[in-house]
């Protein structure tokens, strides 16, 4: 890895799609469907990232299960500066923090409202953007 | 289990000249801020027996601490490196108590350094924070963003204003234009704050701290050897951590941080409460940081910071100092390292420009903070 001119880790800007614990989230996108690990002794979901034991009581198994696909908006931001060349045309941009309703919350976007619309409290639910490589799970406002 | 408060002391401080610094490098500026420590405090490095570092951000390896000991001729009995982003340096000095506690070293060196204003070309590899691939594909890639996430939740639930944030950002500028060695010394204005552009909304500009070179660095002993040393030392009161998260996706809350617990363990431990401090170097990377742990720490109710940093309370002179060094906001950053250096100056006194010297110092509290605002450690120092 190398370093830019300050001597910060590159910006990577995709998901690691073969990281054995997230790869069949990664895959569920792929089918537009949104799913979590839910730890099959106290049947809590674990949350993101995906890892290996449950992170409530540490039980070794889990099973992936479909989300509802809604979610809230817990804070949201704008950036109004790019570090990331694929970001230049699209400042301003909203990022969320969406909590999801079954446990778990993902960095996303709200998408399909300006950044000033999105607000803190806001019923969302999930939309799928598809990329060559890889799907990634945004979220829109519910009407 | 005792309590170590006031066994412990800082004998020796030493800071870089910070900002640009373009013919230096990592190792040198480490190397110019242990020199300049033992310097302070009249030690040879031979007397000095144990050496805590950050690892450094822009060369991860193992071990730089037994790297930057040699390079320093330094033969530790106790070495290594710590991990806790922006509560390294403080964390430093509470590992080097234990350490001496433990009697496994006497003299331990905490150092700290950073080239991150202009390039290092020592060849390396850049550490990273951690689950970035959870963030960067929706074009989550600064710190600037983890913080406006807190700006922008504390906004909502409590009605916290740019402008409050502003308040932080102009009296931290006022400390620095005071001091000779920070890297922005023109005082701003609330104008100045609310015209400047918008980073990551609802941070701007002016909320944001330095990129910055240099590095500090501080001298640990025991009470009973402080003595041996010619400058003042200065006691080791309390000390906490709290680590409540480890990223966004697992943050109970983004409105009460580690700061919480971290000063309940340090004020426990030194016997003293919010009042009792006569200034507080609280990390500042942003300005919702610095807003977030004063009401942490107790010096007002959550979600009234916005009213206690106004009014000059928080300017030298005020009721409570807040970063009379100018901070990570306008000195430098170097991780809070010149937050400890700040605040042992202070306590002994005649070191600091006159116009900064805040009277009566006795007690000060010192904050740092790190990852995505995922750790936190407090020292609670006072004057002997």
């Amino acid at each position: 890895m190398s370093k830019d001119e300050r001597g910060r880790a590159p910006r990577r800007g995709e998901p690691y799609l073969d990281e054995p614990e997230a790869k069949p989230f990664w895959a569920a996108c792929r089918e537009h469907k949104l799913t979590a690990q839910r730890c099959s002794s106290c049947k809590r979901i674990f949350g993101f990232p995906p890892q290996a034991l449950c992170p409530h009581c540490l039980a070794t198994k889990h099973e992936w299960v479909a989300l509802s696909g809604k979610g809230t908006v817990y804070s949201h931001i704008a950036y109004h500066r790019s570090w990331h060349p694929a970001y230049q045309d699209r400042i301003p941009y909203n990022v969320s923090l969406v909590d999801l309703p079954e446990g778990g919350r993902l960095v996303s976007n709200v998408i399909g409202c300006a950044p000033e619309e999105v607000k803190i409290g806001m019923p969302v639910e999930v939309v799928f953007e598809d990329f060559a490589e890889y799907t990634l799970p945004k979220f829109k406002p519910v009407k | 289990m005792g309590n170590i408060s006031g066994k412990y002391c800082i004998v020796g401080i030493g800071e870089t000249l910070v900002g640009k610094r373009p013919d230096a490098t990592t190792n040198s500026l480490h190397l110019e801020a242990i020199k300049a420590c033992l310097d302070d405090a009249a030690v040879k490095n031979t007397q000095v027996d144990g050496l805590l570092t950050n690892q450094p951000l822009n060369d991860a390896h193992r071990s730089y601490a037994v790297k930057l000991a040699h390079m320093a001729g330094i033969d530790p009995l106790f070495a290594t490196d710590l991990a806790l982003g922006g509560a390294t340096p403080i964390a430093m000095v509470q590992h080097a108590v234990m350490a001496i506690d433990a009697g496994m070293a006497s003299t331990v060196v905490c150092v700290h350094a950073r080239k991150r204003s202009t390039p290092d070309p020592t060849p390396g590899h850049p550490i990273r924070r951690g689950d970035e691939h959870w963030e960067e594909p929706w074009g989550h890639f600064a710190a600037a963003g983890g913080h406006a996430f807190a700006a922008s939740r504390h906004m909502y639930e409590f009605g916290t204003r740019s402008e409050d944030l502003a308040e932080i950002a102009i009296s931290t500028r006022k400390h620095a234009s005071l001091n000779k060695n920070a890297s922005m010394r023109k005082p701003i204005t609330l104008e100045d704050h609310q015209n400047s552009r918008m980073i990551v909304a609802p941070l701007r500009l002016l909320d944001c701290s330095l990129e910055s070179d240099g590095g500090g660095a501080v001298l640990v002993t025991s009470a009973e050897r402080a003595r041996d040393f010619p400058k003042k030392a200065v006691a080791i009161l309390g000390m906490g951590q709290h680590h409540p998260h480890f990223s966004l996706l697992d943050a109970p809350t983004l409105t009460t941080l580690g700061g919480k617990r971290s000063s309940e363990m340090a004020y426990k431990m030194s016997g003293l409460g919010p009042k009792d401090m006569n200034f507080a170097q609280i990390y500042d990377c942003f300005t919702i940081t610095s807003l977030i742990t004063l009401e942490d720490y107790g010096f007002c109710k959550k979600g009234e910071g916005k009213d206690f940093v106004k009014n000059g309370r928080i300017t030298i002179g005020g009721q409570l100092p807040l970063n009379t060094h100018g901070g990570l906001l306008s000195q430098a950053h170097l991780e809070g390292q010149l937050h400890i250096t700040e605040a042992v100056k202070q306590l002994r006194r005649n070191e600091v420009e006159p116009e900064r010297q805040v009277a009566n110092a006795q007690v000060g509290i010192v904050s740092g903070h790190g990852g995505s605002l995922a750790m936190h450690a407090t020292l609670i120092l006072g004057a002997i």
